[in-house]
Formats: C-alpha cells, structure tokens, sequence
C-alpha cells in the first residue's frame, strides 16, 4: 500500500484518526507521519493536553460529579473547571483543594507524585555533600592515627565520627512547619 | 548598567568555552518560584501583581549574589529592548508578552538573570559555557538559598515548589543543553536520536525555546519531569543523555571525514566564501552557513576565526542586535543588508 498523502512511498505508519466523531483511517510513509505528527504537536498547545489529561480521568470515571465543578480553591478562589479550561492553577493552595483530583495528572505528567529534592529550609545538596565530606576526612584521619599508634587522639576522633552519623542528615531534614 | 551596554559584550553562554565547548554550547539551570499564597501572576490582579514584584525585587537587592544585577521593568521597555533580551537568551518569548508588573534581573556578564512575574512569580537561570550543568546548578542553588531567605516560597513537603503548571512542580527545575549537531543532521541520524530522546522524557527544541525550530542545527535538551527525583538526580540523568549523544555527533563527524573529506571541505570553505562575500543575507541562510563554518573550525579547516567569534555572530545577526547596532528601526530588506555587512567587517581576516 502507498502512502495517502505523498502516494510515493510505502505505508508503513497506519494511524486512526477521530474528527467530529468521524473516524478516518490515514496509511502513512514513516516521513509523511512524521511531518503529521509535528503539526499536530503545534496544534495543541500545554493547556489543551493537560485540559486533555484531566478530562480523561472523567471520562474513565464516568460522568463528572457536580461537586467536582464546584471545587473551589478557599485562598484564591479559582475553580477546578477553570483549571480544566486553562491548564494553569491559581496560587500554591490549589493543590490542596484540588488534591483529588490532581495526584493522577501529577502521576501521570511525572511518573511520581512525590518530591524528593531541596527544601527552602534545609538546603539539601550542599548540606548532604558537606556531611559526606566531613566524615570521609574524618575517618582518614583515624585510619592515619591508628597508623601511628596516637590511641587517644584516634578515641576522639572515633566519637565525632559516632556523633556525625547520629545527625540526621540535612537533605533529610523537614522543612520548618509554619 | 544600561540595557546597550549589552551590545558590546559577549554574553558568558556564547563565550566558547567550558568543557565540549566543540559541541555543547552552553548549558542552564532555571528554577521556578512562587511567593506563598499569592495569585500566580496570571490569576492576581493588577495591585497584587505589583506587591509581588515590589516584594521580589526587594528581596534581589538584599542577596550577595544579585547586587550586582540591573533590574529592567517591561513597562519602560520598547518591543526592541525585548526582543534583544530575548535574542540574548536572558528573557522568555512569553515573559515579553504582556509587560505589567513584569521585570527581569540581570547580572553584568549574563550568567543570571531572574525573570519576575513570568509564569511563575520567579523564574530564574543561571547560564554557562560549554557542557557545564553542575557549576550551573551550584551558582543557582547558592542564589535561592539566599533568596528564600528572604521570600517565603509556595512550598509543600508533599509536592516540593508550588509552579502554576503542574508540568514544574517538585523541584522547580529544568536544566538545558544547547547542542550544536550538524553531523547528526547531515547523516540524516537526527531525526532517530530525537525520537529516542523523546522516549526517554526528555524535550528537544530550538535555539529560541519553547516551539521554535530547530536553526542552525542548534538542538536544546532538557528535562521534562520535575517532581519524583532530585536535583542532582536529574542533573546526572541529563548529563549521561548528552555524553551519550556527543559521542553520536562526534563518530558522525569521523565517519564523513572518512567518506567524503572533500564533500565537507567544498561545503565549508563555500560557506566561508559566502559568508565573506555576500551583501545580502536571510537569517535563515546566515545560520545554516554560520553552522557549516563552525563545523569547519571543529575539524580544524577553517583557522581563521575563533569559536567565540562564530557563537557571537549567530547572535549579532539577529533582527533586534542589528537594529541597535544600527541605532534605527529596519525593515526586513534594510535588514538583509545590514546583517551582510556585519558578517563581512568580522570575517575581513
């Protein structure tokens, strides 16, 4: 079979497509799809694909609830239907009032709904590296006294070795509840 | 600092240096902030808008790191300032869009600059020659250290930095390489190798960001997905994409040595000639032929010229740079022109 729209090549990229609710059916060579499919990512914009995104939970949920539509965020009154329309959340308290709703989109978009890096209170990179650094010279420096038979100084150093890993480490640490 | 003391200067990211400098030409970090519990800047009115950008510009003042920047307000800026800051890469296409409340923070050598009121209340980047992400990261995560000490950020344990897309939120980051890969493009393997990269969750663009074409065979990497790993992780993650896809440029590159030297030497010394020569020259044909000489000068074939100066010229070819260099509005035609003339008083050798 050759290609729909050049005619010239063979069809190797066999795609459905839904207009209206009229399903057509396109046989494409692999750069005629190709050529399709950028003009296709032109076409929709961020906020339609997540408007996207988010309507299809309601779609595979059923029919959505009137008390979805009217969720509404108490700091800064934006509706979750507005989100829908959007794509853009209204301030930082939108994702608790829309929690519900938004931990599937959040799964979806970044395989994961939870943070792992740096907090505003407890500068993680920097912290952690230098806690790493510090007990690395430490435990040199009493390999380096044990060598030399200097038993007390190796003693104190074995405690601040004990006392630094008992530290909870600062990437770790909770930011300051406020 | 005034906003044309620019024109005289060679921005840090087009300075040709940095690790893989043949190849990678810069790389950036940008972070994405909010105040907390304040309207997103699309969704505030007009008087908390500017209470937010009063407050953040406060905030840049009292940071070691930023003293030393010059804050430009959007609303006392001609559409050509904005374009040349756009052009300079220290502002966004979208940032230039509507102008109240809206500022940006820029340091003298352009590393940082600190977009206010943008999507988010704060986008800050942090830009570096050549393959160098983690002094990116190191500069930046030093500055909002130091800001967050004086804002209290949108920021739940939960979700990390609040963003106004949820496309941003976690850490806030995305980390960029800009790419020069003429071989890849020339071998007709780009095409695979974006597609992979596509696979991988990671986004291509081109020169100019979000939904611009790739010119000049310029390709910006980044990071899609923000929240689920940390800083240095996506850093890391990044970093082995990009070792992986030099080492794909660079084995292009020896094999069409290999098959056709003089294939390549004709095109690159056709380039020069007509880059040398032309009195007339589109945007479009300038980078093509721009990339083709910088081509040559990796593989030792031009000598002539050095990597800054190649860098600089994708820059001082662009409509708002010509028009200051100029002093005057140009029509596209008047444009043409004046490029051409740039072109041949650096290449005069």
């Amino acid at each position: 079979m050759l290609c729909n729209i050049c005619g010239k090549n063979p069809a190797t990229v066999h795609l459905t497509e839904i207009v209206d609710d009229q399903m057509n059916e396109l046989h494409l060579c692999e750069e005629c799809a190709r050529q399709k499919s950028v003009a296709m990512e032109q076409h929709f914009g961020l906020s339609d694909l997540l408007a996207g995104l988010a309507e299809f939970d309601k779609t595979a949920k059923g029919k959505e609830t009137v008390q979805e539509v009217a969720v509404k965020c108490p700091n800064c009154g934006l509706t979750y239907t507005d989100f829908r329309k959007i794509g853009r959340l209204g301030c930082g308290e939108c994702y608790t009032a829309f929690k519900k709703y938004l931990l599937p989109l959040l799964k979806r978009i970044h395989g994961s709904d939870h943070h792992t890096g740096k907090s505003p209170a407890a500068p993680q990179v920097r912290g952690a590296a230098k806690k790493f650094a510090g007990l690395d010279d430490l435990r040199q420096k009493l390999q380096r006294a044990i060598e030399t038979e200097a038993f007390e100084e190796a003693a104190r150093i074995r405690d601040q070795i004990r006392e630094l890993e008992k530290r909870p480490s600062t990437a770790n640490r909770k930011p300051k509840a406020e | 600092m005034k906003l044309n003391d620019l024109l005289n200067h060679t921005s840090e990211w087009l300075k040709g240096t940095g690790p893989n400098s043949d190849i990678v030409i810069s790389s950036r970090i940008r972070l994405a902030r909010n105040l907390d519990k304040a309207s997103f800047p699309h969704w505030a009115d007009s008087k908390q808008s500017q209470a937010t950008s009063d407050q953040i510009q406060q905030a840049i003042a009292k940071v070691d790191y930023l003293k030393t920047t010059a804050v430009f307000k959007l609303s006392e800026m001609d559409s050509l300032d904005k374009q040349f800051l756009i052009e300079r890469h220290l502002m966004s296409y979208e940032h230039a869009q509507k102008s109240d409340s809206k500022a940006v923070a820029i340091d003298e050598e352009e590393v940082v600059s600190v977009m206010i009121n943008e999507e988010d209340h704060i986008r800050m980047q942090v830009m570096q020659s050549g393959f160098n992400l983690f002094e990116a990261w190191s500069i930046i995560n030093r500055i909002d250290d130091a800001l967050s000490k004086e804002l209290k950020f949108a920021f739940s344990q939960e979700w990390g930095y609040l963003t106004a897309c949820p496309t941003n939120v976690g850490t806030g980051m995305r980390g960029s390489v800009m790419l020069h890969l003429p071989a890849l493009v020339m071998t007709r393997q780009i095409d695979k190798v974006l597609a992979a990269i596509s696979k991988l969750s990671f986004t291509t663009r081109g020169l100019y960001g979000e939904g611009t074409k790739a010119s000049g065979n310029f390709f910006q990497i980044s990071n899609q997905g923000s929240l689920g790993h940390g800083e240095d992780e996506i850093i890391s993650n990044i970093n082995s994409l990009i070792r992986q896809i030099i080492a794909q440029e660079n084995q292009a590159r020896e094999t069409m040595l290999l098959r056709n030297k003089a294939l390549i030497e004709d095109r690159v010394y056709r380039s020069f000639g007509i880059l040398k020569n032309a009195h007339i020259i589109s945007s479009q044909e300038t980078a093509e032929l721009l990339s083709i000489m910088r081509l040559g000068l990796d593989l030792g074939m031009i000598k002539e010229i050095d990597r800054r100066s190649i860098n600089e010229l994708f820059i001082v070819t662009q409509p708002a740079h010509l028009q200051k260099l100029e002093g005057k509005r140009l029509s596209s035609q008047e444009r043409d022109v004046k490029r051409a003339d740039i072109i041949r008083s650096r290449l005069k050798i």
